[in-house]
């Protein structure tokens, strides 16, 4: 990040358009906004889907789970449901932290704590659904 | 804000008015509920992670975890985060018909906005009523 009050050489020598470039979206920043919508979109059908296989579950041994998701249907929506899950849910936690944790380095450290939960998470879940399953 | 004004002299100036003046309208809910729901249900999905792990790694843990959700606590997070998951649900697709620039006017948006909250009643019970009935 620049610090406006005292700038380096750098941002001294660069034009006003240049340094604008440096900091803005870079033509990228609708792409957040599109993988929650696009993630959210997937949810849709695979939360139902998930709820239903809830129910069925209710009370089932480990052996009915192995049945279950050695489907590979049922493995490959269970996969897409963790993926475009834990997706949304570093991307809506992101812009949670980012409204209101004001402090810049809090701010980095939350966002960046978030998204190694997310990507451990999920990486726990599909090992797992996988191991299970096949 | 107390301060002075240009003879020196101090003066009160007003401030423009924050949340906790407006009398909360629904649309202001929901849209809190939302995201706390979205919070909530990330904390939810350690509970996911926790069966799927154990799932895969032995019959105890398994055995561990599905007494857990069966216990009173466990019903309770289950029944929480059952009802935030269709909440949280049902108002995404709401928001999901705003980014298509639709039911942006005021009756339009408090309709839609009780129809969610009848929905997730009508649905989480739904789910419960079968589920237990399956258990």
């Amino acid at each position: 990040m620049a610090d406006t009050r005292n700038p380096s050489h750098v941002d001294m020598l660069r034009s006003p358009l240049g340094r604008a470039r440096g900091l803005g979206s870079a033509r990228a920043g609708a792409a957040q906004w599109w993988g929650t919508r696009l993630t959210s979109l997937a949810l849709v059908p695979l939360t139902l889907w998930f709820i239903c296989s809830v129910i069925r579950l209710t009370g089932a041994s480990r052996e009915d789970v192995a049945i279950w998701l050695g489907s590979p249907m049922v493995m490959a929506l269970m996969l897409a449901l963790i993926i475009a899950t834990f997706h949304h849910m570093a991307s809506g936690l992101q812009i949670v932290i980012e409204d209101y944790v004001h402090h810049e380095n809090t701010r980095l450290a939350g966002v960046l704590l978030i998204k190694a939960a997310c990507v451990i998470m999920a990486l726990a879940c599909v090992v797992s659904v996988l191991r299970v399953g096949l | 804000m107390v301060a002075r004004n240009t003879d020196g002299k101090l003066v009160r100036r007003p401030l423009s008015p924050h949340l906790q003046v407006y009398r909360w309208p629904l649309s202001m809910a929901l849209s809190i509920s939302h995201r706390i729901t979205g919070v909530g249900l990330s904390v939810g999905t350690i509970l996911l992670t926790w069966w799927l792990v154990a799932a895969a790694t032995s019959d105890e843990a398994f055995n561990h975890v599905q007494w857990f959700l069966g216990s009173v606590i466990g019903l309770i997070l289950l029944f929480g985060w059952s009802a935030a998951l269709i909440f949280h649900f049902f108002t995404g697709i709401r928001h999901l018909v705003w980014d298509m620039v639709l039911g942006f006017e005021k009756p339009e948006y408090t309709a839609s906005g009780w129809a969610t909250i009848i929905a997730t009643v009508i649905l989480t019970v739904v789910v419960w009523v079968v589920g237990l009935a399956t258990w």
